[in-house]
């Protein structure tokens, strides 16, 4: 990401040096060939490599990697997962892309044959959503605000995801979800099957508790060793929607980013993150600190093992600052007019 | 997990970045590059000898730059100089709000300030007379796509210093319509000042303030530019300490940071101006 700023003054550089850079670029690419290097994913195939994982009996998950979206992961970044019932499949999330989802479907029925029932979209994000064309139409369902928050924002997202993701993205276009949720517990392909309704990543997230297993899928509402995404945010409701997880008889953890765990790791964290998050916030904008002295903070220690910390941190500064700052100012005016 | 402003196709970037070192090692000229190689949206600063602008190539390596030095310089003396130092991300988050300080408070007397995105379709974002106040100033603006934001700071031999930083941006920034012009908030707190004064451990004192305008760039279809263009700061006692006159690119509900050498009088300081088409701006702003 970094000076990927250069890309434009780089098509601009001195004759000497721009000759300098086509036979380097020669030379990098003929010994690419030569040695066969490739990278790290299996770009030239565009396959995924979805290994789903079983964490109890019926209850799957398969796990992504935990950085941020690019060429070489093709945006394979997000947790997906699925429930196989006696008489049906529940899809959570369909990944980043077309072949996301035709992938996750494909790995599916090397597990079961039994028929797709259900296929949610937990929120708003296009890591979760974008995998939607793979599945029958009748079966995707999601929140009603997220249904509206993808049919506003989804062309938008997959815009931005075929810049970042390159031809991983390729055919991949918004399939907004038809069928509305409404929280509650009921039998779905013969599975107990518990619906939440909650937020705060987003406007909207649904989190889907497998009873028979005691497995809850919380989507981004947990992040597992990989630091949490603020850009619809609302720190507070989040927070309070950690409380309500915690209360819940499970006896596994599957985050929307990250291993999923036994325990309530990644919660403890998650709410931890969160918590430090907002309170530098909202201290730099009552001490008077600008937006680009806030990006200085340096992050606890604590918060090391978090991948991509030192990114969202920044990230979450432009996201959540100006509505900090708003409120101090605006009181002190209020304050000053008395 | 969502994608915002991000930088286009981050392994076309990886390969520039590879084949920029391997050039920069040929070539010690490209070395002054000040952007760090870094994934994050890293604060950075320039770091270019100072030297005469016409004989030094552009640390920042822009296409633009001639351009730029003929528009806003003509034959005044121009040095790049890492004393003017200019912090935003290195990628913006949010092309609409990209946060971004000036400093030139390494230099002696400076008497004016302007700043300026060279590939922004409206380049110049807004020009500051510091007067009483340190030669810095925090703000934001909107970035139509990846370009090096600059600023300028003449001192009192009439030289401008040039420093700026590279900002990686998915554009858009000045041809979206405004929020504030699609809601009626603006028409009814339009030129409302939220701000508040902190004193300084320097002895000074620190303005933040928050003025609601759509600011429109005009770039828009059907929505003419509509912009504050002047903002006086004086104190108590009428004296004038510090004046800003921002640009269409200055981000909408514009807020501002700047450091006065000294504390106000009476803990209060007022905020005078107006925008293009003639509405005050008139407010106190206290501790």
């Amino acid at each position: 990401m970094s000076r990927s700023a250069s890309s434009a003054p780089a098509l601009h550089r001195r004759p000497a040096v721009r000759a300098l850079r086509s036979l380097l670029a020669g030379l990098l690419f003929a010994l690419c060939t030569l040695l066969a290097i490739s990278p790290p994913v299996h770009a030239e195939d565009f396959d995924y490599r979805l290994q789903p994982r079983e964490l109890a009996p019926g209850a799957w998950v398969v796990v992504g990697l935990k950085e941020d979206f690019s060429f070489a992961n093709g945006g394979n970044i997000v947790n997906t997962g699925f429930i196989v019932g006696s008489e049906g499949v529940i899809v959570i999330d369909t990944g980043s892309s077309k072949r996301y989802g035709e992938q996750m479907l494909a790995a599916i029925r090397r597990v079961t044959p039994l028929p797709i029932v259900l296929v949610v979209n937990t929120h708003q994000h296009p890591d979760h959503f974008l995998g939607n064309q793979a599945f029958p139409r009748a079966t995707l369902a999601a929140l009603p605000e997220t249904i509206a928050a993808i049919r506003s924002e989804g062309e938008g997202f997959n815009a931005n995801m075929y810049r970042l993701n390159g031809d991983w993205m390729r055919d991949t276009e918004v399939v907004v979800p038809e069928r509305a949720l409404a929280a509650g517990r009921q039998r779905i392909g013969g599975r107990d099957v518990e619906l939440r309704a909650l937020g705060g990543h987003t406007v909207a997230d649904l989190v889907v508790i497998d009873h028979d297993s005691g497995t809850v899928y919380a989507a981004d509402l947990l992040f597992h060793d990989r630091t949490p995404t603020t850009p619809h945010a609302d720190i507070a409701r989040w927070l309070a929607a950690l409380d309500t997880l915690e209360g819940l008889p499970a006896r596994r953890w599957v985050p929307g980013h990250g291993e999923p765990a036994t325990d309530l790791a990644p919660l403890r964290q998650t709410r931890d993150y969160l918590g430090w998050l907002a309170q530098t916030i909202r201290a730099g904008a009552e001490s008077g600190q600008d937006m680009t002295e806030l990006f200085q903070t340096p992050i606890p220690p604590r918060f090391a093992g978090l991948a991509l910390v030192n990114e969202e941190f920044r990230r979450s500064v432009v996201h959540l600052f100006p509505a900090a700052e708003r409120a101090v100012l605006e009181a002190a005016r209020a304050k000053a007019s008395r | 997990m969502t994608p915002s402003a991000r930088p286009a196709l981050a392994w076309i970037a990886a390969a520039t970045t590879a084949l920029g070192m391997l050039a920069t090692a040929a070539a010690p000229a490209q070395a002054a590059s000040s952007v760090p190689a870094a994934s994050t949206p890293a604060p950075s600063a320039s770091t270019a000898p100072t030297a005469a602008a016409g004989t030094q190539a552009d640390p920042l390596d822009s296409p633009r730059w001639e351009d730029m030095r003929k528009s806003f310089f003509a034959d005044a003396t121009v040095v790049f100089d890492e004393r003017v130092r200019v912090s935003g991300p290195a990628v913006a988050e949010d092309s609409l709000n990209v946060p971004v300080s000036v400093d030139a408070s390494g230099l002696p007397a400076v008497e004016e300030l302007i700043v300026f995105a060279d590939f922004n379709p409206i380049v110049k974002a807004l020009r500051f007379e510091p007067g009483a106040a340190q030669p810095r100033l925090g703000f934001r603006i909107k970035l139509q796509q990846s370009s090096p934001v600059r600023a300028a700071a003449r001192t009192a031999d009439g030289v401008w210093h040039v420093g700026g930083a590279w900002v990686t941006a998915t554009g858009g920034g000045c041809t979206l319509p405004s929020v504030g012009s699609g809601s009626p908030e603006w028409q009814e707190r339009l030129n409302e000042v939220n701000g508040k004064l902190w004193p300084r451990v320097d002895g000074g004192e620190r303005l933040r303030m928050r003025i609601i305008h759509p600011m429109d760039t005009g770039l828009a279809a059907g929505i003419p530019a509509f912009h504050i263009e002047d903002i006086v700061i004086t104190d108590a006692e009428g004296r004038t300490l510090s004046r800003i006159q921002p640009l269409e690119p200055v981000s909408e509900n514009p807020s501002f940071t700047l450091d006065l050498r000294a504390a106000a009088p009476g803990a209060r300081l007022h905020v005078a101006g107006r925008d293009n088409n003639g509405n005050r701006i008139d407010a106190w702003v206290t501790r």
